[in-house]
């Protein structure tokens, strides 16, 4: 058995002719490239961005701006700075700026949305994984379990626990990640079994790879992009519905403020105040397309097969997205 | 029942060819560019003759096919050329006309017959089809010549089986149904698009006697699309070599394997492992197909050609006659034999 | 007799499939297989599809475990083995693969490809300058260029695809590469390049080939010995000239004159096979091979047939009760 190979090269009969120069992997540079190409995307991405930066340094820019009450500027209407920049998108029953409370509320709401996205995601695309690849019992138990969390109507569940538990943030957190665990877990199982018989898998299986690293290295690369999607959508659901258990009082509790909450306090005022729960709406709207704007092209750009879609220019790209195929 | 090959016909070139292709060129919109897959190709297709269109992966052979019954991908169009069948140029004919000739004309068997056939409807249904539609027979008559026919294409049991569907039927029988598919309306013209590629070998030769039979009994033209050169050797009676979706050479079957007179077609003979030595090398043609978006200006095979010279690099060379019944893109036919 | 390495004695594997009736039913795939391969050689395996042949090389990869029989790799049981030593011992046999566009990851680059089996078997490679190193030897040695390192596979064609994957078989110096179908996905001028780069690689490496393929002309060429294998048992081996101009079983003579050739001097009458390849679920009693064979009689429904030594051609066997060569042939009706 020879244990050092010679590194004698094929003669020329074998070598293939003709072989281009570039050694190419696809670096930053490649992926704002593809960004910067599709414009929506790129958008999405810079409101994201804001909402972000807005999270984590409004509170502390806004500084009491959102607390202030101010009786005699209770319902001002927005557009007009006879009030006080502060008040441009006008004010609440309490004087207090909108604007300032849609900034603290900002934070409120991503840091309700964001480790329930996170923790379920984790959580259940682990578990789907591992139940996938390995099938047999590992894959019936796992999805018996996901049937009786998705059995449970998921919002009655969340209604039931935080009246029982009282409602805080790290509960409301909790409640949401179990009840979304079935979509990864289910997202997970699928691709994983369709991907435990692909032939590459079988060809890490000939020299010795365990279970566990192949799940690390070849299926969970491959699932990722489903997931991110998957996660991103659901980010907009568990907004929502933070929205809502805020809407019944349940969710996040005065006064802290969340964009759920503004929602529903300005449910009464709809007919004299309508920007009460106009602005709170417009923001939950705005992330959430955002998000789901960026996490389709993500999943493409993550894609070496597909991610010359976004290496051409855009009004190229409609003459045969039209036909729906291209070569 | 054994079979032997079947003594070669003399070229037809005088009498009326059940379909004639001129010129068709068909071009693909990619995201760089428009590509040529299909061009310029001609060639004509005699009745009681089996032609082989043969060539490798990306040669145009397989779009020409669906060029010709007008099933092309939205992303690809025929620019030019002409394709007569029974006194009608069917590229540029209305919808209407295509649709009365798919049939009783000109009729096509895929290669992978599973997704050819429509896993909701029974094999009965699908086989009972063309009657219907076109001969407008009722259900009842539809169902027994479908039986018929099904008995003539050699499914054993054929009155049992018409409830079944097609993925009860092994790979053979089901390229058998999609066969009886197609010379159901006996057509003029059956093309065949690698019908056997994806069966075994004993499977392959009961499935070749049957269209050879069937091609005798309704003298019908068989186009045979394949890039297996020893079933063109057995089946086919005359061929057209391609490459890059050009036609490179044409001829009797037994003249251009004995005596190739263009290098691709030499270059072919030559990789095919038949009479080499054992753990000798076998000669390939250096090099891979060309990218269809950069086809060279001259002769499209110029960069793997061991004869290239100036003029190939500046001139195409057109398919010209060489000699009584061939014909060559190649500026130096006659040197082939001895590159 | 090429030094031996590898040998297989009545292999056999099961599946349980759900039948056409109730409950499961019990395929046979492997049914009792015997096989020899030499250091250096190339041994041909053909047959048909549901033949076993592909879940013969999963065994040998050892994929699947045998139900029955015994595999003796240079001395060693390798399913007797367990952890650490089978971990090492699977270096020994790789594969290389017939779909060169499934058979690699296409989120992976080349160099990650070949790297791969370096991950499961740290001890050989430890330092990353060195995996480096032997990456861009490896792609040297299959024709590919140290560029081809960074791209991924879609940037391939074919062929250069089933290079990579044989840069990847040979990452771990392997003494037996078992090559199912290589060549089938791979266009015709291509094919030739590809055999001769496993030729040339087995000159240099000495690596012993199970090459399993459809096409009888390229097994012809590359093989030393062929096996022909029928419904989970291989019922003709022996040198290739002996198998291919003087088939002793009907099955193997049917399968040669099925093929088409090219050369019209090697075309015979072609025997046509009535009828198709029973369900392994159900295989016929006696000899397999009965329900399609024109020399059948009742001896072949009842018993198992014997084996046939071809007295002119050493190592060449055959399993039948009426072998083709009957006056050249012994037989002997071992247990």
């Amino acid at each position: 058995m020879s244990t050092q190979m010679d590194m004698v090269p094929v003669k020329p009969t074998t070598a293939i002719v003709g072989e281009p120069e570039t050694d190419r992997r696809p670096g930053r540079s490649v992926w704002l490239r593809m960004l910067v190409n599709d414009r929506v995307a790129a958008a999405a991405a810079a409101v994201l961005g804001l909402v972000f930066l807005t999270a984590i340094f409004g509170p502390m820019l806004v500084g009491d701006m959102a607390t202030h009450i101010d009786l005699d500027n209770s319902n001002q209407a927005p557009f007009t700075l006879a009030h006080g920049w502060a008040n441009v998108l006008g004010t609440d029953p309490l004087g207090r700026s909108m604007l300032g409370r849609l900034i603290v509320a900002c934070r409120t709401t991503l840091s309700v949305a964001i480790p329930a996205v996170v923790i379920s995601a984790v959580v259940g695309s682990m578990i789907g994984m591992w139940a996938g690849f390995y099938r047999g019992w590992r894959e019936t138990v796992a999805m018996r379990v996901a049937d009786v969390i998705m059995s449970f109507p998921s919002l009655l569940l969340a209604v039931v626990v935080l009246y029982v538990f009282s409602p805080s943030a790290a509960n409301i957190v909790a409640v949401l990640a179990i009840t979304r665990i079935p979509v990864y877990l289910r997202t997970a199982r699928a691709e994983s079994a369709e991907l435990s018989s692909r032939v590459f898998v079988d060809a890490a299986r000939t020299f010795g790879a365990s279970g566990s690293s192949i799940i690390t290295r070849h299926v969970l690369p491959i699932v990722l992009p489903t997931l991110l999607t998957v996660a991103t959508l659901d980010f907009c659901y568990v907004m929502l519905a933070e929205s809502s258990l805020s809407f019944l009082g349940i969710g996040i509790q005065p006064p802290e403020v969340s964009w759920g909450l503004m929602v529903s306090q300005g449910r009464t005022y709809l007919h004299t105040a309508w920007w009460l729960s106009f602005f709170p709406g417009v923001a939950i709207v705005i992330t959430t397309v955002s998000a789901t704007i960026l996490a389709a092209w993500a999943r493409i750009a993550g894609d070496p097969s597909q991610r010359w879609r976004l290496t051409v220019p855009q009004k190229r790209l409609s003459r045969f997205t039209k036909t729906g195929k291209a070569i | 029942m054994t079979a032997v090959a079947e003594p070669v016909p003399a070229e037809r070139t005088d009498s009326d060819p059940a379909l004639r292709v001129e010129g068709l060129t068909v071009d693909i919109r990619t995201i760089s560019g428009t590509v040529r897959a299909v061009d310029h190709v001609t060639f004509a297709a005699h009745r009681g003759e089996t032609l082989a269109l043969l060539g490798e992966s990306g040669c145009g052979k397989s779009m020409t096919a669906t060029a010709l019954v007008g099933l092309l991908e939205p992303v690809a169009e025929v620019v030019e050329g002409t394709a007569r069948l029974a006194d009608v140029d069917i590229l540029s004919a209305d919808r209407a006309t295509r649709r009365k000739l798919a049939g009783p004309e000109l009729a096509i068997v895929f290669q992978d017959a599973l997704t050819a056939l429509n896993p909701l409807y029974t094999v009965g249904t699908q086989l009972a089809e063309p009657f219907r539609i076109h001969h407008g027979m009722k259900a009842k008559d539809a169902q027994r010549k479908a039986v018929e026919l099904m008995a003539r294409v050699g499914i054993p049991q054929p009155q049992d089986r018409m409830k079944s569907y097609p993925h009860q039927f092994s790979g053979g029988m089901r390229q058998r149904l999609l066969i009886a598919m197609a010379v159901a309306l006996n057509p003029r013209v059956l093309i065949a698009d690698e019908p056997t590629t994806a069966l075994d070998v004993t499977v392959q030769a009961q499935i070749m006697a049957l269209l050879r039979d069937l091609r005798a009994e309704y003298q019908m033209a068989l186009v045979l699309i394949t890039h297996d050169l020893a079933l063109v050797a057995e089946e086919a009676d005359r061929v057209a070599v391609m490459y890059a979706g050009t036609i490179v050479e044409t001829g009797l079957v037994a003249e251009v394997f004995a005596a190739p007179l263009h290098p691709y077609t030499k270059g072919l003979l030559d990789s095919v492992p038949v009479n080499a030595v054992r753990g000798a090398e076998l000669k390939s043609i250096g090099g891979s197909p060309p990218d269809l978006h950069s086809i060279p200006q001259g002769c499209v095979y110029q960069a793997r050609c061991p004869l290239a010279r100036e003029v190939c690099r500046t001139t195409r060379p057109a398919l010209q006659a060489v000699g009584a019944r061939r014909k060559s893109a190649c500026h130096f036919p006659e040197e082939v034999k001895s590159a | 007799m090429p030094d031996e390495l590898l040998k297989v004695r009545d292999l056999c594997k099961s599946f349980r499939v759900p039948g056409p009736r109730r409950g499961k039913a019990e395929l046979r795939a492997l049914d009792g297989v015997d096989l020899d391969l030499g250091r250096g050689e190339t041994l041909g395996l053909v047959g048909e599809s549901g033949c076993g042949k592909s879940t013969l090389a999963r065994t040998l990869l050892m994929l699947e475990r045998p139900d029955s029989g015994t595999v003796s790799f240079d001395g060693t049981d390798p399913f007797g083995l367990r952890g650490k030593q089978l971990l090492k011992f699977r270096r020994r046999v790789q594969m290389v693969f017939q779909d060169p566009y499934a058979s690699l990851n296409s989120r992976m680059t080349a160099g990650d490809i070949i790297a791969e089996p370096w991950r499961t078997h740290r001890t050989l490679h430890p330092v990353k300058h060195d995996r480096d190193t032997r990456v861009r030897g490896l792609l040297d040695l299959v024709g590919l260029g140290a560029k081809a390192m960074n791209k991924y596979p879609q940037e391939f064609s074919g062929g250069q695809r089933q290079r990579i994957g044989i840069a990847r078989a040979l990452a771990l110096d392997p003494d037996v590469i078992i090559c199912d179908e290589p060549v089938s996905a791979l266009d015709l001028s291509v094919q030739a390049q590809v055999l001769n780069l496993l030729n040339d690689l087995q000159q240099q490496l000495q690596i012993s080939y199970v090459f399993i393929s459809h096409d009888l002309s390229v097994v012809r060429h590359v093989a030393d010995r062929v096996a022909v294998m029928y419904l989970g048992r291989i019922i003709e081996t022996g040198p290739t000239e002996a198998v291919f101009d003087r088939p002793n079983h009907p099955y193997t003579a049917a399968l040669m004159s099925a093929a088409p050739k090219l050369d019209p001097s090697q075309r015979g009458e072609r025997i046509l096979l009535k009828g198709e390849v029973p369900s392994p679920l159900n295989p016929p009693s006696g000899c397999r091979f009965r329900t399609r064979c024109q020399r059948a009689t009742d001896v072949c429904a009842g018993e198992r047939p014997p084996v046939a030594l071809d007295l002119e051609v050493a190592g060449h066997t055959a399993e039948c009760h009426h072998p083709l060569l009957a006056e050249q042939s012994a037989l002997s009706h071992s247990a």
